[in-house]
């Protein structure tokens, strides 16, 4: 049994990151329609750019130049991507991010290097054992994953908050349901716009500490992307809760898969049992775990 | 009575084109004056949902454009605008079919309206109650998610989301859509009454001629992109051709085709 929530916890960190990852792309598909295909560049991005200012200043400031970093890269998306494509199709919409993906990976790298950086914000490493009183010999988790787990709990609170509670986070909710009575009421599109593709920048910006931290930074970071479709077909394209929680069962569910599983397929599960997953979801339930419920009165 | 020469809101000779080819208005010229209620009538397609686009600048949004003429409110050009500067000079649109935000409450539906404006929690949260005394019915939906509201409901939530911004003027698009005949004649008198007491000015587009015509004060009919006739409320009520075509009064009974082509030619001529 010990060994199991072993596997299960380390199966969530990789679910926590698929969830921040499937966070960026609900904010954005929510606020816009846009299927942002440049989630993942952007969390590469984001890391990258923090970890090498922290080369030249500290930890703290570094994060805020790379805060400023992603807004910046909002502003630009805005004027040179979304504003000039006002009103097309979703599908063109799609394809230009294709294009902002394959730009900011080339650009970041030209920029930052392309070598592995070691991403080091002093976040503990040690392993620990916990619930010695439940299970015989207690439980062996990485102290980083529960970091991790903290920072995204924190995070999910907080845009929790921000869109419940503030006006802004209204008028995006007002926007995501329907931009043109939210225009009618004199709600500026283009700043809602760079207000979400912020929000999801910093999204990465956490996404990229995190991965960044376990794993070192790296262009493999991008291709995580990949594995936040799945969550999203699981989770809901429009559902926060969906986007974290398909995450987590996401996670969990390949490590499970591949150590329990696995054996009697020969290993190697884990690379496709989240499309599998996602697969079984499309045929049951569509919409997702938490698909926005679509009002119908009768 | 006809508009006074400096009006409100002065619509002169617009020509909109949707998508660079459909032409739908083809000159239209309307004045709204200050504390007037005017209405817009004509039947489907006529333009009138494109007229208050025009004046609302929502209409770029479906890739409309005022092609020729121009738009005045308080004397000002304001055509060039976003609609987001038009509710901040006070001029705001209830779109017709309401569009309330389905997945939020009534009451944040109402402070969506308040999103421009910059006078602070108390003033909003003081209208947010003003919005209540005139609509009771929504103070009792207060936290109901708007989609699961009734047709009538979301019909004074989108009228109160308006309000909310303080308007000095109202473009109302078809309050009376699929409503049951009572609650129309509820939702005019309340904006009679908004017309009085707030002095808020409206524009009110309407099939409904019947209900239209006894609540504003001046009226134009619109055909195919072109005002085919204006007046006062009153007279527009005792007009023969208003009444057989549009209050489907007839004092001959059935109408000939003769018939229909005489008004035709009258409205040519009007044009
Ligand atoms: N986005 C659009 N693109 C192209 N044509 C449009 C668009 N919107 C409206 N039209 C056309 O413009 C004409 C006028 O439409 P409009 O909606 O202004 O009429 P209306 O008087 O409001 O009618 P209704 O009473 O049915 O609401 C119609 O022929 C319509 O097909
Ligand atoms: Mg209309």
């Amino acid at each position: 049994m010990g060994f199991f929530i072993e596997v299960l916890f380390g199966g969530f960190l990789a679910g926590v990151l698929y969830a921040l990852v499937a966070l960026g792309f609900v904010l954005i598909f929510k606020a816009s329609g846009v299927f942002n295909f440049a989630q993942g560049a952007m969390v590469l991005f984001a890391a990258l750019s923090l970890v090498r200012l922290m080369e030249w200043m500290p930890i703290p400031i570094a994060l805020l130049v790379s805060v400023g970093i992603m807004i910046v890269f909002a502003l630009v998306v805005e004027r040179l991507v979304l504003r000039p494509l006002v009103n097309q199709e979703g599908i063109i919409l799609f394809m230009a991010t294709i294009g902002v993906s394959y730009f900011v990976d080339g650009f970041g790298q030209t920029i930052w290097g392309s070598e592995i950086y070691t991403l080091d914000l002093g976040l503990p490493k040690e392993p620990v054992i916990i619930l010695e009183s439940v299970f015989e010999g207690g439980v062996l988790v990485n102290k980083f994953d529960l970091v991790a787990a903290v920072i995204a709990g924190i995070l999910v609170t907080v845009l929790a908050v921000f869109f419940q509670k503030t006006r802004i986070g209204r008028a995006l909710r007002a926007v995501a349901d329907d931009h043109q009575a939210a225009q009618s009421v004199g709600i500026p599109l283009r700043d809602i716009w760079v207000i979400v593709w912020s929000t999801s920048g910093i999204v990465a910006l956490v996404a990229g500490i995190v991965w960044g931290s376990a794993l070192g930074v790296q262009f493999s970071i991008s291709l995580v992307a990949l594995k936040a479709l799945p969550v999203l077909i699981l989770g809901g394209f429009t559902s926060v809760p969906g986007a974290i929680i398909g995450g987590l069962i996401i996670g969990a569910g390949e490590k499970l898969a591949e150590v329990f599983i696995g054996p009697s397929f020969g290993g190697g599960i884990e690379n496709w049992f989240a499309y599998m997953l996602a697969l079984l979801f499309l045929l049951v339930r569509p919409q997702g775990l938490f698909g926005e419920r679509i009002i119908e009165r009768v | 009575m006809t508009a006074p020469a400096t009006a409100l809101l002065d619509v002169n000779n617009i020509e909109v084109i949707y998508n660079h080819v459909i032409l739908v208005l083809k000159g239209v010229s309307l004045k709204v004056p200050e504390g007037g209620i005017v209405a817009l009538l004509g039947a489907n397609g006529a333009g009138k949902t494109t007229t208050l686009k025009a004046i609302s600048n929502l209409l770029r949004a479906e890739r409309g454009e005022v092609t020729k003429g121009g738009i005045e409110f308080k004397g000002e050009r304001v055509d060039r605008l976003t609609p987001n500067d038009l509710v901040k000079r006070g001029v705001i649109q209830v779109m017709e079919g309401r569009h309330c935000f389905g997945h939020l409450t009534v009451e944040e539906n109402l402070l969506t309206g308040a999103y421009t404006r910059g006078d602070g929690r108390q003033a909003i949260e003081a209208d947010i109650e003003m919005v209540y005394s005139y609509f009771p019915r929504l103070k009792e939906r207060r936290k109901s998610l708007a989609g699961y509201t009734s047709g009538g409901e979301q019909q004074m939530t989108a009228i109160g989301r308006a309000l909310m911004s303080n308007p000095t003027t109202i473009l109302l698009d078809e309050p009376s859509m699929g409503l049951a005949p009572q609650l129309v004649e509820e939702i005019f008198e309340i904006v009679r009454k908004l017309n009085a007491e707030r002095k808020v000015t409206i524009l009110l587009a309407e099939q409904n001629t019947n209900v239209a015509l006894r609540y504003a004060h001046h009226g134009y009919i619109l055909e195919n992109g072109r005002v085919v006739m204006e007046g006062s409320a009153a007279a527009l009520r005792e007009n023969e051709d208003v009444k057989e075509f549009y209050l489907g009064l007839s004092a001959s009974g059935r109408k000939s085709y003769r018939e229909v082509k005489h008004y035709k030619r009258r409205k040519r001529w009007l044009a």
